[in-house]
């Protein structure tokens, strides 16, 4: 190990870069367990009380209830349609192809904010009542880059003979599917399914624009800011999201990369 | 067994292949043999019923083939890449098939242990398909497609990943596996040696046609076109004048060797003004210092290729304009014949080949 002084700079620059980067989070489970109504330091004490007091709000379930149909419908609806763009893009040339990849990856490179009023603008000159429904379409759209992009390498490791190879031994089409496709991409589809529903989870902009009367949880989450009596328990919400999306997005790439060893045989 | 009738197909406006017209019958060995983007995987996928022809059509055992699925033909398929599945051990990739057949568990068992057998990879049953060497990716497929007792076994070019000694072995043991169970391969190469060794009959192919279709003596013996004799093997193709037909003969004035006569083969109707005159490089031998033949030519050693077994060398040969590829031996000694050297060469009347065009 050399420890010249550009190798101590660009340390001090990695560790520097998490903190400010982590930092906040972890303040954030660290004042929910805070016996104080306001998240300064130093800590008063260790307490359950603000995850408590979400047990018995209505709306705030009600939020998370929203916050669930939706990332279910939209990280389903992604992974669909991923599936059917992951196969087209990595078995069949066609003409514009490079334009129709472009187009699916276009929402991660677009600013949130747009693509919400863009959404906005449409749903509302065409007629559409704003309801979960708006926002399960509006993550649609977001959620599909990832779910493509986690899609395609799983297509890409998949050699289009196996189907082949099984329709050769006498599978009809379904069993095809049921026997070979599915089980080979299986690590791909849950991971595009948790990745999917991780990011609709934790949407905010398209969500609030979207939502009409029925927010999801970081809708509601917003709208109690403005309550500083709610903030710890808003603490203890927020808490909870970060725990989820953690768990979620570990399992989703554990599973990835098992399968990717089975698969590789090592 | 596999008639195939007037058969094409085309991509767009790409034809990949065309006007094929082929009968393989029950029992044989025959090859698909031509170089890549040459047509042979299309054909042999449309055999199998992952492809559907543009035009013309197939039948098998004498049922037509057309709008059969490749899951209802009689027919199973050794794919290039092996697709082994790998999310199954080696047992659960032969017994795939046979789930689907309504079998009791034990003649279930049986037949996957006798496939295994068959492919010597006894012992490997748990392993799973992710785990294996080229060799045994080859067997697993292999015996995943046997035992499913088809009619017609389909080979794409199933040796072309090993390595040369391990191809060597495998062109020997599929021969006599085709041979034991007696039912019809028809293998895909672009291998020529392949394609001789283990061939009952052998298609060559270019450009979505078939050039020629004959038993490996006869196509490298007698190939009917300059491309398939070139294809097979190495091939002089001799400069000549004043070709003609003269009663079963065509004749014609080789440069430096003089006036050839060669023999037609049957009612073969040939046009001298398109037809070649070539030797193949074994058929020319170098002449020792003592040694006298009826026929010889001479000529001067331009180059030297070493290929271990044999040497090729390159000889300006008086009267030919191009120079001509010879055979030379180990027995010249170590270093052979050097660059330089004029040598004589000795060959027989009947070892020139006539090709039509
Ligand atoms: N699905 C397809 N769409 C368009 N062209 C195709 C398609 N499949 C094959 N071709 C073309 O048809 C021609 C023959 O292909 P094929 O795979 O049969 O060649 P091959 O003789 O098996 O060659 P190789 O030895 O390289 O495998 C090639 O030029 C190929 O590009
Ligand atoms: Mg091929």
């Amino acid at each position: 190990m050399s420890t010249s002084p550009a190798r101590k700079i660009l340390w001090a620059y990695v560790v520097l870069y998490i903190v400010i980067l982590y930092f906040p989070v972890v303040l954030l489970p660290i004042f929910s367990f805070n016996d104080s109504a306001t998240p300064t330091f130093p800590l008063k004490g260790f307490t359950f009380k603000w995850y408590e007091g979400l047990i018995g709000n209505e709306t705030m379930l009600k939020a998370a209830r929203n916050s669930l149909i939706v990332g279910s419908v939209a990280s389903v609806g992604s992974t669909i349609l991923g599936i059917c763009a992951a196969r087209a893009i990595t078995r069949y040339r066609f003409r514009g192809k490079s334009a129709a990849s472009g187009l699916i990856m276009a929402p991660l490179f677009l600013p949130e904010i747009i693509i919400a009023i863009s959404l906005l603008v449409v749903l509302l000159g065409i007629g559409a009542n704003l309801s979960l429904t708006t926002v399960m379409l509006g993550h649609l759209l977001i959620c599909l880059p990832y779910s493509v992009t986690v899609l395609v390498s799983g297509f890409e490791g998949f050699d289009p003979s196996l189907e082949e190879a099984a329709q050769d031994l006498g599978a009809k089409p379904l069993r095809v599917l049921r026997l070979v496709t599915l089980p080979i991409l299986a690590p791909a589809i849950l991971s595009s399914l948790l990745v999917a529903f991780t990011i609709s989870l934790d949407e905010f902009i398209l969500a609030f624009f979207l939502s009409g009367s029925e927010p999801t949880l970081p809708v509601y989450i917003w709208g109690q800011l403005r309550f500083a009596a709610k903030l710890p328990n808003v603490l203890a919400l927020g808490s909870l999201l970060i725990a989820a999306s953690l768990i979620l997005l570990t399992t989703a790439e554990i599973m990835r990369r098992r399968a990717e060893r089975r698969l590789a045989g090592r | 067994m596999i008639n195939i009738s007037n058969v094409g197909r085309r991509y767009g406006t790409f034809v990949a292949l065309e006007d094929i017209d082929l009968q393989i019958k029950a029992g044989e060995f025959f090859s698909l043999l031509g170089p890549s983007g040459c047509g042979k995987t299309t054909l042999l996928r449309l055999i199998g019923g992952f492809d559907v022809p543009s035009s013309g059509s197939i039948s098998i055992d004498g049922a037509p083939m057309s709008g059969v699925p490749a899951n209802h033909r009689p027919t199973n398929m050794v794919f290039q890449s092996y697709a082994i599945f790998p999310h199954l051990n080696v047992a659960e990739n032969v017994a795939f098939g046979l789930n689907i057949l309504n079998l009791t568990k034990a003649e279930k068992q049986a037949r996957v242990d006798e496939a295994l057998s068959r492919v010597r990879l006894v012992g490997l049953g748990s392993r799973m398909g992710s785990q294996l060497s080229g060799g045994q990716r080859q067997r697993v497929a292999l015996a995943r497609a046997l035992v499913m007792k088809p009619k017609v076994l389909l080979l794409d070019e199933p040796l072309s990943a090993l390595d040369k000694k391990l191809r060597e072995e495998m062109q020997v043991e599929l021969r006599q596996l085709q041979q034991d169970i007696g039912i019809t391969f028809v293998l895909v190469t672009h291998d020529q040696y392949e394609a001789l060794a283990m061939s009952d009959r052998i298609a060559v192919m270019f450009d979505g046609k078939i050039a020629q279709i004959a038993k490996p003596q006869e196509i490298y013996q007698n190939p009917t076109s300059r491309r398939v004799a070139d294809f097979l093997g190495g091939m002089n193709f001799l400069e000549t004048a004043n070709m003609r037909l003269l009663g079963e003969n065509v004749v014609a004035d080789v440069a430096g060797f003089g006036t050839i006569a060669n023999k037609r083969r049957g009612d073969e109707m040939i046009d001298p003004a398109k037809a070649t005159l070539g030797i193949r490089p074994e058929r020319l031998r170098i002449q020792w210092e003592d040694e006298k033949a009826k026929n010889e030519i001479s000529g001067k050693v331009l180059s030297r290729h070493y290929f271990g077994e044999v040497t090729n060398l390159v000889v300006q040969v008086e009267g030919q304009p191009r120079p001509l590829s010879v055979v030379e031996t180990n027995d010249f000694g170590a270093d052979g014949i050097p660059v330089g050297s004029l040598v004589r060469i000795a060959y027989d009347e009947d070892a020139f080949v006539l090709m039509k065009e």
